[in-house]
């Protein structure tokens, strides 16, 4: 009905001037139909739109905090005090001070010394040591170690400083701005990978910020989440889709599972707090409490999607099997679990790709401790990474805005990674039948 | 630890053991046993595992409160002589001493204790140990004892595995029961220092400024500042807001996807969407925060309007765009559901493709799309990271949506982060808040849920 | 267990020289699904090592007469089952029978072939796995061969053997789930319209498959032709709208019906 010509049999037979009328009309009637046509397309256009422009501002901002300027400091490790045993506590800071200066020999008053540690990094001497203890050898000897610069330098060299404005509206001195081009004219700064994001925990410094406690905070309690309700979700699914007789009691499950699908995920961090954290005192921020929240959470995803999937298998396979004497039970798992298993896994990898993304509910039960150190346990105290994300983008520090952007980048990435995996398994092993 | 272990490894011998002996018991020909080894195996394993597991839960309550009562009674003295609170952290003291952590400030007292804890912990370890590992022995004697050829160990072996799967259908009701009670429980302690009428129907809000303590002034100044009203219309606006970006958007995007798009556009734009659908809140409330608010208020400036940095209009927009794939979604499957046959009709007689969509197909769909509508607006309502991250805190009445609001999620979030004390207004008044969320957004989708079904029921 | 009082009405005049034993008698065996009877209070006979037919309209009960004599109803929850099915006089619906050991003395054959989706020796030798009847491989490759070999499909898949039982022809599939169901060793087989299925071709190989199996098994087939039933049946039950007109030996069913019902149906009068 697209034709744009008149339809002819509406015009046989019609009164001649009745025929202008209705042409008119017609041609309304088709301006009518392709304005209805291109609000459509507007409006899948500005979705697509939309999209752009959030991956676009996400990478935009993310893209400089995978690099970082290094600049090549010379360390004199001659301490007498500095042994291969203590390099890992040592105190680097002297050290490392007197370096810097020894980049600026003509600087020797309080003020210029502040300025020269204010362009690198005030993590420099935990870099240093971390070097120092991975090669005791150097000790005694004199090194050239690239340190990070500061934060503020680090954005004045990527350009990402408005140099034009008055001094007092950046963070960055034009006397500091002097030394970081002095070194640059040296030679000594050098933009590298940004290893230290990608390997430290959290920190007050953006330079120093990483996302690696977060991530594995993340994984354990993404290892929790899937524990618990892959399996109890697959069982329930069965006991359902397979055994459950038709009464009111299976009726009421499964009701009460649609409806837990839709339950805001801030409701669900309130039962981790009054239950797992207040009642059963479980330890607070820890990814054990949050895996089992987030499991809750994507227990009623897996169950549908694993009836989906165990409904799929035809019951030809289970009178099959029946029919040479398997008992129901080895029915399921012999024949029906492993042909419903691709589906199961789709849907349980769905589950999982929306938990990696939860924040809400980890908000309400302590997983916004600040946590330098990396979490080796369940319950440890640990962030995840959608919450890192969170507590980095309400910093005011501009390094923390292309933190949060390239942590969402990396989320995001394995977001995708997840959801191509689910695609790929589900036109693998999809089988129609 | 160890006891698990030890039980673990048990299990698995008394698995093997008894499988071997089934066959040995049938002479080798394992054909004539009524279950296969392997039940027989399973059947030794789960009577070593589950009694003992049962045992090892109920003697281990047994013995944590038979410690803190006999820690009680041996320091009364010291107890009594302490003020409420500070009791309850001498007696939590003794246990972190007891179990090797550090306490904030020790005394010879609390040492002591500490010392008398630990001994009758060790004490207590070893004799549930003792326990557990005796009734897993016993377990297992007696189903090796039990093995015939004859035996029907497959179906007690089964019986065991039905209930195990009926126990995690179960879970999702226990969370259920879980959500109500814990909120329901929460409120009503909430509720006995702030009426409900005040909650419900109070304008003003302003939780930092409770007064926590004793006296019968409390109340009443409690009542003062739990006044949800702002909320509930801050959470509105904002839902309001995003209803009309998503909505529109949303809905035409599905007919155009369901109607009018080639096969090939319909292959790119659905993933497409699929992906809006899929990224994490968090990502959406900083780009609102980063991008859309700030923008907003330049534009504002620019035609000489003042825009709250935290305005609703930008929380509202990006949580609409949020939604966009959600409607869009719900609504294609009921336009998909509209029969091919009422389509035909329309175009038989002489409609074009937007008449008939406007006039036939989606007057058919309209209690589908009203579902799909609901299920978005529960679903804004519910939504916390991106208000939390682009909305305001101060709880202002306003329907301007240039000016901040703040939100029901926002606020819980709010009173709920950071340290304090389980018991203040403050945090009962999270759950109180979190009570009538559950409610609301439970009643919109059990009544989308239902149009949907007589809807669908209607084209089957 | 009185079986020998209610006597079925066999006619006189036989074909065979002795009546072969009874293997299943069904006494006023009636079935409900929810609150409709689908069967009221049949008798009948299975005879040893003969093939009984089930004919009869669609919607008759013949099909979930055939379901009931291996307990495959127990599956159906709203299935209800009342009276009484011996299997060497011993009631299969008493609770202390074992469902799982029933079904491997009485096996099933069903409608549309329905073969595991896994290799063909896999498909034969699941059977014989959950029952515990191979020791070894080199007896569960005895007994995959034997069941292939008698339900004739051994010749065309001997060397393929490790290829997915979905990949073979209708016919193929259908003697594939036959030598399934041969290798648990059952004393019967049920067939639920084997054939229909399949193409005049593969339905003339089955039907010769059945006519030998007769040697070692009793059968009991459902079918909706007539010429199926004339041709490999000995004896023959006509169901009518869950009630059985008619039985006896096959050859009198068809040359003289002693009920107008069944020759109206045998002369595609009704059906």
């Amino acid at each position: 009905m697209t034709d744009p010509a008149p339809n002819p049999a509406i015009a046989v037979g019609a009164a001649t001037d009745d025929r202008a009328a209705r042409s008119t009309r017609t041609r309304k009637r088709f301006a009518a139909e392709r304005r209805f046509r291109f609000y459509g397309l507007a409006a899948v256009l500005t979705a697509f739109g939309f999209l752009i422009l959030l991956l676009s501002t996400v990478i935009g901002n993310a893209i400089p905090a995978f690099t970082y300027n290094y600049a090549q400091l010379p360390v004199e490790l001659t301490n007498e005090k500095l042994t291969p045993e203590n390099a890992a506590e040592f105190d680097f800071r002297k050290t490392v001070h007197a370096a810097q200066l020894s980049l600026f020999p003509d600087i020797s008053d309080r003020a210029g010394r502040r300025l020269v540690r204010g362009i690198f990094s005030s993590g420099t001497p935990i870099v240093v040591r971390g070097e120092v203890a991975a090669n005791t050898d150097w000790i005694g000897t004199r090194q050239i170690i690239p340190v990070p610069v500061s934060d503020d330098a680090d954005l004045y060299l990527k350009g990402l400083v408005d140099t034009d404005l008055p001094e007092s509206q950046r963070n960055i001195s034009d006397a500091e701005i002097a030394l970081v081009d002095q070194l640059v004219e040296r030679g000594l700064i050098e933009r590298q990978f940004n290893t230290i994001f990608f390997t430290n925990g959290a920190s007050r410094e953006p330079e120093m910020a990483g996302i690696m406690g977060a991530l594995i905070g993340s994984l354990l309690t993404l290892s929790i989440t899937l524990l618990l309700s892959a399996p109890i979700g697959v069982l329930a699914a069965i006991y359902l889709e397979e055994f459950a007789p038709k009464n009111r009691l299976t009726d009421f499950i499964e009701v009460n599972i649609n409806n837990l699908a839709a339950v805001p995920s801030i409701v669900f961090g309130l039962l981790g707090l009054a239950v797992f954290l207040n009642f059963m005192e479980f330890p607070r921020s820890a990814p054990l409490v949050g895996g089992m929240v987030l499991a809750l959470m994507t227990l009623p995803t897996v169950i549908i999607a694993s009836r989906a999937a165990l409904r799929a298998v035809p019951p030809s396979i289970r009178e099959a099997a029946l029919g040479i004497g398997a008992s129901r039970i080895q029915t399921v798992f012999h024949h029906v679990l492993p042909l419903a298993m691709p589906g199961i896994l789709t849907g349980t990898i769905i589950g999982m790709a929306g938990a990696l993304g939860e924040t809400a509910p980890l908000l309400m039960i302590g997983m916004v401790a600040f946590v330098v150190d990396l979490p080796a346990a369940v319950t440890d105290p640990a962030t995840v990474l959608p919450v890192q994300i969170y507590m980095w983008a309400d910093f005011p520090e501009i390094g923390f805005q292309q933190k949060t952007a390239a942590a969402i980048v990396i989320l995001l990435l394995f977001l995708i990674a997840m959801n191509a995996i689910a695609v790929w398994l589900r036109s693998r092993f999809e089988r129609r039948w | 630890m160890m006891v698990a272990l030890a039980l673990i490894a048990l299990a698995t011998i008394a698995y093997f053991t008894a499988r071997s002996r089934s066959v040995a018991l049938a002479g080798g020909d394992a054909s004539t046993l009524h279950s296969r080894p392997v039940y027989h195996g399973f059947y030794a394993f789960f009577w070593v595992l589950l009694p003992a597991l049962a045992i090892w839960l109920v003697a281990s309550r047994i013995a944590d409160w038979y410690i803190s009562s006999s820690l009680s009674e041996r320091f009364s003295a010291v107890i009594e002589s302490l003020s409420g609170p500070q009791a309850g952290a001498f007696i939590n003291d003794a246990m972190t001493l007891a179990s090797g952590g550090r306490i904030g400030f020790p005394d010879d007292d609390k040492i002591a204790a500490g010392e008398f804890v630990a001994g009758l912990q060790s004490a207590a370890f070893w004799l549930v140990a003792a326990l557990v590992i005796g009734v897993a022995l016993a377990g297992f004697f007696y189903a090796y004892s039990r093995i015939e050829p004859r035996k029907r160990t497959r179906q007690a072996v089964e019986r065991v595995v039905r209930y195990a799967l009926i126990a995690c259908s179960v879970v999702a009701v226990l969370t259920t029961i879980g959500i109500v009670f814990s909120l329901i429980f929460e409120s009503v302690r909430f509720f006995g220092r702030v009426s409900v009428f005040d909650f419900l129907f109070g304008y003003h809000w302003s939780p930092q400024s409770a007064f926590e303590g004793a006296g019968a002034s409390t109340a009443d100044d409690n009542s003062r500042v739990f006044g949800a009203i702002p909320l509930f219309a801050g959470t509105l606006l904002i839902t309001f807001i995003a209803m009309c970006v998503a909505a529109p958007i949303g809905l035409m995007a599905a007919i155009y996807l369901s109607d009018y798009a080639s096969a090939g556009f319909r292959k790119i734009a659905k993933p497409v969407l699929e992906i809006l659908a899929g990224v994490p809140t968090v990502v959406y409330g900083f780009f609102a925060a980063l991008t859309v608010a700030p923008a907003i208020r330049g534009w504002g400036e620019v035609i000489g309007l003042t825009v709250s940095s935290e305005s609703a209009l930008a929380a509202g927009l990006v949580m609409g765009i949020m939604i966009i794939p959600f409607v869009s979604s719900l609504s294609d499957d009921v336009i998909n559901a509209v029969p091919q046959s009422l389509r035909d009709g329309s175009a038989g007689l002489g409609a074009t493709k937007s008449e008939t969509i406007r006039k036939v197909v989606l007057p058919a769909a309209l209690p589908g799309i009203v579902s799909a509508l609901l299920l978005a607006v529960s679903r804004a309502i519910g939504e916390t990271m991106i208000v939390v991250m682009a909305a305001g805190l101060a709880a202002n009445l306003t329907i301007n949506p240039l000016e901040a609001v703040t939100t029901v999620t926002v606020q819980i979030v709010t009173l709920l982060v950071g340290d304090q004390e389980f018991d203040s207004a403050k945090t009962l008044a999270a759950f109180a808040l979190g009570l009538v969320l559950f409610i609301i957004t439970l009643a919109l989708n059990v009544v989308a849920l239902r149009v949907v079904q007589k809807y669908k029921e209607q084209y089957d | 267990m009185n079986a020998t009082t209610t006597q079925q009405t066999t006619p006189a005049t036989t074909t065979i020289p002795s009546d072969p034993p009874v293997k299943m008698e069904c006494r006023d065996l009636s079935v409900f699904y929810a609150e409709k009877q689908a069967l009221n209070g049949v008798d009948l006979d299975i005879r040893e090592k003969q093939v009984t037919a089930l004919i009869g309209p669609s919607g008759c009960g013949k099909s979930t007469f055939l379901r009931c004599l291996n307990r495959m109803n127990d599956t159906v929850d709203i299935a209800r089952v009342e009276g009484k099915v011996l299997l060497d006089g011993r009631d299969i619906y008493d609770p202390d029978v074992d469902v799982v050991e029933l079904r491997a003395d009485v096996g099933m054959v069903f409608q549309k072939p329905n073969p595991f989706p896994k290799s063909i020796y896999e498909n034969v030798a699941y059977g014989p796995r959950i029952h515990g009847l191979a020791r070894g491989k080199d007896e569960m490759d005895a007994i995959v061969e034997k069941s292939l070999k008698r339900a004739g499909l051994w010749k065309e898949v001997s060397d393929r053997l490790a290829e997915p039982g979905t990949g073979l022809s209708g016919g193929q599939q259908q003697r594939l789930c036959i030598a399934r169901a041969i290798a648990v060793s059952p004393a019967v087989i049920l067939m639920d319209e084997p054939c229909s299925a399949l193409d005049p071709i593969a339905t003339a190989i089955v039907e010769e498959l059945i006519d030998e199996l007769r040697q070692r098994y009793t059968i009991v087939i459902v079918t909706h032709s007539m010429q199926q039933a004339a041709r490999v049946s000995q004896e023959t039950a006509f169901f009518h709208l869950g009630n059985i007109v008619e039985t006896g030996i096959t050859d009198d069913i068809f040359t003289n019906p002693k009920d107008p019902r069944t020759e109206s149906y045998i002369s595609g009068r009704i059906g």
